[in-house]
């Protein structure tokens, strides 16, 4: 595939119909949210779309986000579309290794230099950043040197997102998400744990049609992926409204798919696109399969207590505050009692005198 | 620490803190103000201290034939929310698991459109009173500061519960901290104003009705 195709080009190359890529475009259009009188934009825009280099670069990470999206029904135009981008470095997914791969980076850095997409799996360790290196190059300056060249950065996963789990408590490393370290360039966080695949290639869809990243919400994830949570959307919702409720996971109430909110599903406070969107083209999702939601699109999500735990229920902390206030104040009390008694018998005392 | 970490963590541990401390002073103070022993000999006519206590909290929970026609509005408003109060504060499902998560145990609890109707009434309720302590030529009068921040604490929860069950204004998170907060607000208030009656209402009318038995007085 030659670098200066246009998308257009390539599909056709790749067999791919037009009234299929058509399709795509209807269901990235309606997936963004956007007016359905934007699909011939969408496809003007991506057919004469040459195709952007990308680097990927994973950092602390378990390669969950990359299977999330080498797990999208294939073959789907979705593939393709990710396909027909010019990923220049991907370690797990290029063939390079060693030098080959670090200078395939920095080829592709110099070409494409103020265009290329960055695209980042994985939290950064700040605290020590030897703890994690690639060809001897610490993430942390890795990061530094590729994204002075991009035009913008797409944080795939929680872990490049917010920290994820390496930067759960006590976070060993010093973990921390890439806009905490970058923050001169346009950054599209795109949370998950992993995130879904199509609201990934949506993502990369949506900058590719319009050049520019899209509407994000207050923590700059893309509103119409993240816009809604997932309890309004979520096919049990009913049920918690009739409270009706799973109290185990193998009760009458778990077979029957009552809400699983006293199972600790944080659903209500978290915003993704799972409950409409789904998983594995379609098929379902956490709470569809019986879980609860975990909230992984959400910071600290590893740190809000227990998964099973109810959203509603306190973190009361330990009995001993209590009982030391509880002490407090009978002592507080037995003074204040005695010091009126004493008021009082001062009084009659001058009554009767 | 997100808001909602913070009101659902630290900011409940302490509220709880000094509500603990508060109520247990109130209580231990006014227990050891109690009259401990009787100056005089029982009347030839004196009841039975414990029945005539325990008929006290019952009879003063009803108005007084007398008095039923001027304070039919306050008794029904007021026990109309007291009751409705009760019933979303605990019989809620996201309510009673936060109950849980402390006591160990839960019950069960209404429906959401139920709690709902109910929340409705009783908020209805609550600013009609506000509205009649504020223009009824007595009560304004001898109504305190105390009564209007009591009504603030009492009411914020309601308010912001409802905003957050129904996705309004803020986001959900937000709301539902802002929520808890509130309640917060109420426990650090509570032993320190008028609430504190929900310790202290069925042991002062018992007391009273105790001490007219040992005079021989019904009431």
């Amino acid at each position: 595939m030659k670098k200066d195709q246009t998308v257009g080009e390539a599909l056709r190359q790749r067999g791919v119909s037009r009234r299929g890529f058509l399709k795509f475009c209807a269901a990235t259009a309606s997936m963004m949210a956007l007016s359905p009188a934007l699909v011939p934009k969408i496809a003007r825009a991506l057919e004469n779309a040459r195709r952007p280099s990308v680097i990927w670069l994973s950092f602390q990470e378990c390669t969950g986000c990359l299977e999330s999206i080498t797990r999208s029904a294939s073959p789907t135009i979705e593939d393709l579309i990710f396909n027909v981008i010019s990923l220049d470095y991907q370690e797990v997914l290029q063939a390079a290794s060693g030098t080959h791969a670090e200078e395939a980076r920095k080829a592709a850095m110099q070409e494409n230099h103020g265009k290329y997409l960055l695209v980042v799996d994985g939290s950064i360790p700040v605290g020590n950043p030897d703890y994690s290196t690639i060809a001897g190059i610490s993430n942390l300056d890795m990061l530094k040197e590729t994204a002075a060249g991009a035009a913008a950065i797409v944080s795939v996963g929680s872990c490049a997102a917010f920290g994820g789990i390496p930067h759960a408590n006590p976070n060993p490393t010093g973990a921390v998400g890439v806009s905490e370290i970058i923050t001169d360039k346009p950054i599209i966080n795109v949370p998950g744990c992993p995130p879904i695949p199509a609201v990934i290639t949506g993502v990369l869809a949506h900058y590719l049609t319009f050049g520019k990243i899209p509407e994000l919400d207050h923590l700059g994830r893309p509103v119409a992926f993240y816009g809604q949570n997932i309890h309004d959307r979520c096919y049990r919702r009913p049920f918690y409204e009739r409270g009706k409720f799973a109290e185990t996971f193998d009760d009458e109430g778990a077979r029957k798919g009552w809400c699983l909110y006293k199972l600790g599903c944080k659903g209500p406070i978290t915003y993704n696109a799972c409950a409409v969107t789904k998983w594995n083209d379609g098929v379902s999702f956490p709470i569809q399969s019986g879980h609860g939601c975990l909230g992984c699109s959400e910071p600290n999500f590893w740190d809000k207590g227990s998964f099973y735990r109810p959203i509603s229920a306190g973190m009361w902390g330990t009995p001993e505050g209590l009982a030391a206030a509880a002490v407090a104040g009978a002592a507080i009390g037995v003074g204040s009692a005695l010091a009126a008694r004493s008021r009082q018998k001062k009084a009659s005392e001058e009554e009767g005198a | 620490m997100s808001l909602l970490d913070f009101a659902r963590g630290p900011a409940l541990q302490w509220s709880l803190i000094i509500f603990v401390f508060g109520v247990v002073w109130r209580i231990v103070g006014a227990a050891l103000l109690m009259r401990t022993r009787d100056f005089s000999k029982a009347r030839v006519s004196s009841g039975d201290r414990v029945k005539g206590g325990v008929r006290t909290i019952l009879t003063r929970s009803v108005p007084p034939e007398t008095f039923e026609k001027r304070i039919r509005f306050q008794f029904i408003t007021g026990s109309l929310w007291h009751i409705g109060y009760f019933a979303v504060v605990l019989l809620f499902v996201p309510h009673i698991l936060f109950f849980e998560s402390f006591l160990g145990f839960g019950w069960p609890g209404l429906p959401n459109p139920v709690i709902l109707v109910i929340g409705a009434i009783t908020l209805a309720t609550l600013v009609a009173l506000l509205v009649r302590r504020m223009i009824h030529p007595v009560l304004k009068i001898i109504s305190t500061a105390d009564d209007y921040i009591s009504w603030v604490v009492a009411t914020l929860p309601l308010i912001t519960g409802f905003l957050a069950m129904a996705h309004l204004g803020l986001r959900y998170e937000t709301m539902l901290a802002i929520h808890i907060l509130s309640f917060e607000l109420l426990l650090i208030w509570f032993p320190f104003g008028k609430l504190m009656h929900l310790f202290f209402v069925f042991p002062s009318r018992y007391n009273v009705g105790a001490i007219f038995a040992r005079r021989g007085v019904r009431v």
